[in-house]
C-alpha cells in the first residue's frame, strides 16, 4: 500500500482540531471497507489518514428522550442488522445494513461511511431518507444539521467541507403505525451492489396514509425522494391499485444509466417492482 | 515515517509490536508476529481468506489497518484449536476431508466459528449466509457444509 502518516484522534474535538491542522491531502478511515481497497489501487494517495475508531462518541446509538434515534457515523452495518431499537423502530435501516458485503465486511463498514462514501448505490442512504434522518456535522465552527436528502451533491460528492466530520445521524421517531421496508436487486444474493434499490416508509392515522416516503438509490448520480409518488400517497387510503400507482409515478424521478450491472430500461423496470414490493410490506408492517 | 507500537492480545497473548501506518492488520499478523493461517487472497474483503475474530467477531484483516486493533482482541486460526485439542470445527473438517488446496480452509473455520458462538444450532440457510464471505475456488462447500452442520451438532451437544 502506498504510503501515508496516520493520526489517532480520540475525541470528536480532538479530530476536527487535527483535520483543520491537516489540510487537503488527508482522508478520514471509519470502517476501511471503501477506503481501504482505494489507498491499495492507487485511486486515492492522501498523505495522511485520521483513524475514527478511537472515538468513542461516534460508535454510540442513544435515545432522545425516547423521541426518535441518535446513531453514531461509525456505527458498523452489523450493529445496525442486530439492534433491537433499530430493528423495532426503524426496520428498513437494520434490513438495509444486513445487505451490505459479508458478515466479515458487515462487521468494519460504518454507517457514516457508507453515507461519505456516497456511492449512488449505498444500500444505507434509501432507508435515512425515507426515515428524514438529518446529518450532524462538526467542523471548526460547530455543528449543523443537513438533512440526508440534500446530504449528497453528486457521484462520490457531498457536502461536507474537507475540515468537517460526520458525527451522527438523527432520526425523528416514526410513530406507532408505521412500517417501512427496503429492498434492492443484486444478480448475487451476498456482496454485490445493488443494481437498485428501494426505501419505503408508510405512517398510517384512522386507515388513511399520513405520511409517505419513497427513496430510491442507484438510479440517478445521488439517492433521492420520489415526491411524486409520495404526494400521491398522502391522504388517501393504500390499496393495491393505489401502490400501482405510486410505483409509476416513482419512475418520474428516475434517470438510470445503463452499465455493467444492468440497462437504464432493466433499472426503471426495477423502480416499480421495488417500489411496489417496498410500499407492499411497509403497509402490512404500518398496519400490523 | 515513523513506526507505531501497537499493543493488542493476539489469541490471548499480550502483544506489543512496531508496525508502519499504513500496515493492515493482516501485514502485522503475517510478516511481524509469524502468524501465517490468515492467508491474503483479494486483499479487498471479498474472499474472506483473512478472516480472524476481532473481539469475538469476524472481520476482513486485510481492510483493517493494523494500528486500528490497539487495545483489541485478536484470535486466528492458530488460536482456534490446539494439536490435540482441536476446535469441534477442525475435527469435523478433517473427519470430512473438507480441504482441497486448503487456502481458504483457515478464513472458513474462523468464519464459521464466529457463527456458531452466535447461534450454537444454525439451519443450512443460515450456515450458507454465515460463510457467505467466504470463497473456496476448490468450490468445496457440500462439504463444508456437512462438516458445520456435524460440528453445531457436538457442539450444542457438549454444552446440553
Amino acid at each position: 500500500m502506498r504510503r501515508f502518516e496516520l493520526l489517532l484522534p480520540q475525541s470528536v474535538d480532538e479530530c476536527v482540531r487535527t483535520l483543520a491542522q491537516q489540510g487537503p491531502e488527508t482522508k478520514l478511515l471509519a470502517g476501511g471497507t471503501d477506503l481501504l481497497p482505494q489507498l491499495k489501487n492507487g485511486l486515492l494517495k492522501p498523505a495522511r489518514v485520521i483513524d475514527l475508531s478511537g472515538v468513542a462518541q461516534l460508535r454510540a446509538i442513544e435515545s432522545a428522550n425516547g423521541q426518535g434515534l441518535r446513531i453514531g457515523s461509525a456505527v458498523t452495518a452489523r450493529t445496525l442488522e442486530l439492534d433491537r431499537t433499530v430493528q423495532g423502530r426503524y426496520l428498513s435501516l437494520a434490513e438495509s445494513g444486513a445487505l451490505v458485503g459479508s458478515v466479515q465486511v458487515r462487521n468494519l463498514a460504518t454507517l457514516g461511511g457508507n453515507l461519505c462514501n456516497a456511492a449512488p448505490s449505498a444500500d444505507m442512504a434509501p432507508p435515512l431518507l425515507a426515515l428524514d434522518a438529518e446529518a450532524i456535522i462538526v467542523g471548526p465552527k460547530g455543528e449543523r444539521r443537513v438533512p440526508v436528502a440534500t446530504f449528497f451533491t453528486g457521484v462520490r460528492k457531498t457536502v461536507l467541507a474537507p475540515d468537517e466530520l460526520l458525527v451522527e445521524l438523527a432520526l425523528p421517531a416514526t410513530g406507532p403505525n408505521s412500517g417501512g421496508n427496503y429492498l434492492r436487486h443484486t444478480p448475487r444474493r451476498e456482496l454485490d451492489i445493488a443494481v437498485v434499490g428501494v426505501a419505503s416508509q408508510l405512517t398510517l392515522a384512522n386507515g388513511v396514509c399520513a405520511k409517505a416516503r419513497i427513496a430510491l438509490a442507484a438510479v440517478a448520480p445521488v439517492p433521492l425522494r420520489a415526491t411524486g409518488a409520495e404526494r400521491a400517497l398522502e391522504g388517501q387510503r393504500v390499496t393495491p391499485e393505489l401502490i400501482a400507482r405510486a410505483a409509476d409515478l416513482a419512475l418520474e424521478v428516475a434517470r438510470p444509466i445503463s452499465d455493467q450491472r444492468g440497462s437504464a430500461d432493466f433499472r426503471r423496470h426495477l423502480v416499480r417492482v421495488l417500489t411496489r414490493r417496498t410500499l407492499t410490506t411497509a403497509l402490512a408492517r404500518a398496519s400490523a | 515515517m515513523a513506526k507505531h507500537a501497537l499493543s493488542c492480545t493476539v489469541n490471548d497473548e499480550p502483544v506489543e509490536v512496531l508496525v508502519q501506518p499504513w500496515d493492515t492488520l493482516l501485514d502485522a499478523l503475517r510478516e511481524r508476529m509469524g502468524l501465517t493461517g490468515p492467508k491474503e487472497g483479494c486483499g479487498t474483503g471479498d474472499c474472506g481468506a483473512c478472516t480472524v475474530h476481532f473481539d469475538g467477531k469476524p472481520i476482513a484483516s486485510c481492510l483493517l489497518l493494523a494500528m486500528q486493533a490497539r487495545g483489541h482482541e485478536v484470535r486466528t486460526i492458530e488460536g482456534l484449536g490446539k494439536p490435540g485439542a482441536l476446535h469441534p470445527l477442525q475435527e469435523a473438517f478433517v473427519k470430512h476431508g473438507v480441504p482441497q488446496c486448503g487456502f481458504c480452509i483457515p478464513g472458513v473455520l474462523m468464519a464459521a466459528a464466529a457463527l456458531l458462538t452466535e447461534n450454537p444450532r444454525p439451519t443450512e440457510e443460515e450456515i450458507r449466509y454465515g460463510i457467505a464471505g467466504n470463497l473456496c475456488r476448490c468450490t468445496g462447500y457440500t462439504k463444508m457444509l456437512a462438516a458445520i452442520t456435524e460440528a453445531a451438532g457436538a457442539t450444542a451437544g457438549r454444552r446440553s
